[in-house]
């Protein structure tokens, strides 16, 4: 951003990449996924960088409000000081707070989330999806809970995921109905309460009921939580975790 | 003229108690702290009609959804027949409406009956489940003692109601044809149900046995609305009233915007104004403030609305990902003792005057910290309550309160504070590598 700034250019939109896209091996991937995508499309777009910082989200859903609302601010600094307008990015979390919570402190952009910024592209013909690697092949979606229930999200994500010519295979509990992976409310940082079961088990045992070859997520969190429920069961030679975001860029070849 | 004053005297007594009772919970409610829920009418109606008025979210499971419209939909019928017995016992008249209405009036009660026996097939339905069938969310161990009981008297005053109402009509229905009816004339009511029904079970009862029959009916129907209306502010079935203004009054917002605590914004800007001054006094009038809720006087009324409205049917509980894996949460259990404290606060008040304290609160001696702290804030709960009931904007303002008042949570999550402060993430990362992945393979 600072760079294209210097260069007195303005981005379109800015790539908001977030904690898990900046520094988690996995999510990395899903992060280059969205770029590939974005410099395919000839989308102009800046990321912050080291300017970046953690939205506040997991602080807030703690309970720590003075933390959130010190990162928001300090953010919001940034994110006006290059006077940004749009704001996509590859996380629900910082999706749902950068577009629901900052505005009551002052920052006010149009934030989208990728599987809404990829659908768009797709259908103004800037990006051409055929089948490909996944022509025929069943894929399941998790929804994310701050993308669906907590955003109304539920369409974007199936829409790219039909256009891969695959077959879309709803688990018993979907869109409204959605079960959690387990890791919201900033339970992804913390050992989960006594119970007699893990959250993410139950929610693969659905994926695996579907007899899917992929499990699509569109949430660097749930990706964990999947991937790990994945492993419980020593099926990762059977399905596939994978985001929306890389099904297409692998579908598309990039 | 001797029915007529009891039957008034009654009246004023079962509408007058009903009343009081209705300023208590009302009182109660307004304990919890101001919010705005008066923006966008035209959408707030409209929920409230879909909602409420047209139980959209109850069809998600369309069995219960079935009895429930059932019993919703003879119950709000009823009320004409209800009507009529009211009119009646203030004027000592019989069946004030049958001349007046005519032919409609005899295919209004005519409806009212096959409605009756729909909703009677239901409520034994219900008992069944909760009974017989043992659904699980109907029976999990926040439902044991007075919940259960609770629940159960209520299926059974419904039945009850029901049969009044077929003792009242049968035994006219029999007396009618018998030319002996305090109506004029001879032969058939033409109730759909009870001009079957009634020769069936009343036809060899003598003159005076169906008078007394028709008696007990119609008193023991009237007696059993005054006592079912006084009932309901004790009950979780308070539902049948409350849920039209708690969907009226609901979050409009989307599921996932938390509020935004204003007590807080001030001090951060305070915090980030270099100009400030650090040793300004707060004006002397200015009430401390508590961060989070500790008790129920700290949330809102509409989350106190919330807590009244519920009526236990645990669509939350079984959709709640953390009850599913036998963690303690239950969000029905949240709103079950957010009402008991509620309850039990507003009586202390009443007695002891506004400085009331028992030293008990919300938090700790209702909902344990291991509870909230299991929740994922999936907003599942949210989404299934059918009458837009929010447990989670209770459990995440007692998170506040115990993160920002007392310190207190589980240790992972200090460490993720103290990383996010630190180094603008939740893990232990140098923001310096925050864009290693774009020269990473």
């Amino acid at each position: 951003m600072a760079e294209m700034m210097a260069q007195g250019e303005t981005p379109d939109i800015l790539f908001w990449v977030g904690c898990s896209g900046s520094f988690d091996d996995r999510a990395k991937k899903i992060t280059k996924a969205v770029v590939k995508i974005l410099n395919k499309c000839d989308v102009k777009f800046a990321v912050l960088g080291t300017e970046e910082s953690c939205t506040g989200d997991p602080a807030k859903r703690a309970g720590n409000e003075f933390t959130f609302q010190m990162q928001a601010m300090m953010n919001i600094q940034v994110l006006d000081g290059y006077e940004v307008k749009k704001i996509v990015t590859a996380c629900p979390h910082c999706f749902n707070t950068l577009k629901n919570e900052y505005p009551e402190l002052g920052g006010n952009y149009e934030v989208i989330h990728h599987t809404q910024l990829i659908q768009g592209l797709i259908n103004d013909g800037k990006l051409g999806v055929e089948g490909g690697v996944y022509k025929g092949k069943k894929i399941t979606f998790h929804d994310p809970c701050y993308l669906g229930r907590a955003n109304d999200v539920y369409e974007a994500p199936r829409e790219l995921i039909e256009k891969l010519d695959a077959e879309l295979i709803e688990m018993k509990r979907c869109k409204t109905n959605g079960l959690c992976c387990g890791a919201g409310g900033a339970q992804m940082f913390k050992e989960a309460e006594k119970g007699n079961k893990e959250i993410n088990v139950e929610r693969t045992e659905d994926a695996l009921e579907t007899n899917a070859n992929i499990i699509a997520t569109g949430c660097p969190f749930c990706n964990t939580m999947m991937t790990d429920g994945v492993k419980n069961f020593n099926k990762e030679g059977e399905i596939q975790v994978l985001d929306v975001a890389e099904l297409i860029a692998n579908a598309a070849d990039l | 003229m001797v029915t007529i004053l009891i039957f008034a005297v009654l009246s004023l007594v079962g509408f007058g108690f009903f009343a009081w009772n209705i300023s208590k919970v009302r009182s109660n409610i307004l304990l919890g702290k101001e919010i705005d829920r008066t923006d966008n009418r035209s959408d707030r109606w409209k929920t409230m009609l879909l909602v409420a008025f047209g139980q959209k979210k109850m069809f998600t499971r369309p069995i219960p959804a079935l009895l429930h419209l059932c019993l919703y939909v003879a119950f709000v019928i009823t009320q004409i027949e209800l009507i009529e017995i009211i009119a009646d016992g203030l004027t000592g008249n019989h069946r004030m409406f049958h001349d007046a209405l005519g032919g409609f009036y005899t295919f209004m009660i005519s409806f009212i009956e096959i409605l009756s026996v729909l909703a009677f097939i239901a409520t034994v339905a219900f008992l069944a489940r909760r009974n017989l069938l043992k659904l699980p969310r109907l029976n999990m161990k926040e439902l044991a003692g007075w919940p259960a009981k609770d629940a159960n008297l209520i299926l059974i005053a419904e039945i009850t109601l029901i049969c009044f109402i077929f003792m009242m009509n049968g035994a006219d229905e029999v007396l009618y044809s018998q030319g002996k009816s305090h109506l004029e004339g001879q032969g058939s009511l033409g109730f759909s149900i009870s001009s079957f029904v009634g020769p069936m079970l009343f036809g060899s009862v003598s003159e005076s046995g169906l008078h007394l029959i028709e008696r007990i009916g119609w008193w023991g129907h009237i007696l059993m609305v005054f006592g079912f209306l006084n009932y309901l502010p004790y009950s979780k079935h308070f539902h049948i009233v409350l849920a039209f203004p708690n969907t009226w009054y609901s979050n409009l917002e989307k599921k996932g915007k938390f509020t935004n605590m204003a007590s807080v914004t001030a001090e951060v800007k305070l915090m980030m104004d270099p100009t400030a001054d650090p040793y300004a006094a707060a004006p002397a009038d200015a009430e401390p403030q508590r961060f989070g809720a500790k008790d129920v006087t700290d949330l809102t009324w509409k989350n106190l609305l919330d807590a009244y409205t519920c009526t236990e049917c645990g669509r939350c509980t079984s959709s709640c990902p953390a009850n599913q894996t036998g963690k303690l949460l239950s969000p029905r259990k949240i709103m079950m003792d957010t009402r008991d404290r509620l309850v039990e606060v507003g009586e202390g008040i009443r007695k002891n005057g506004k400085d009331f304290n028992d030293g008990k609160s919300l938090i700790g001696d209702y909902i344990t910290a291991e509870e909230i702290w299991a929740c994922t804030s999936c907003n599942a709960c949210v989404q299934e309550c059918p009458v837009n009931i929010d447990p989670l904007s209770i459990i995440v303002d007692l998170r506040r309160y115990l993160v920002m008042e007392e310190s207190k949570m589980p240790s992972e999550l200090a460490g993720m504070v103290t990383n996010i402060e630190n180094n603008g993430a939740p893990w232990q990362f140098s923001p310096a590598d925050r864009l290693n992945w774009r020269d990473e393979n």
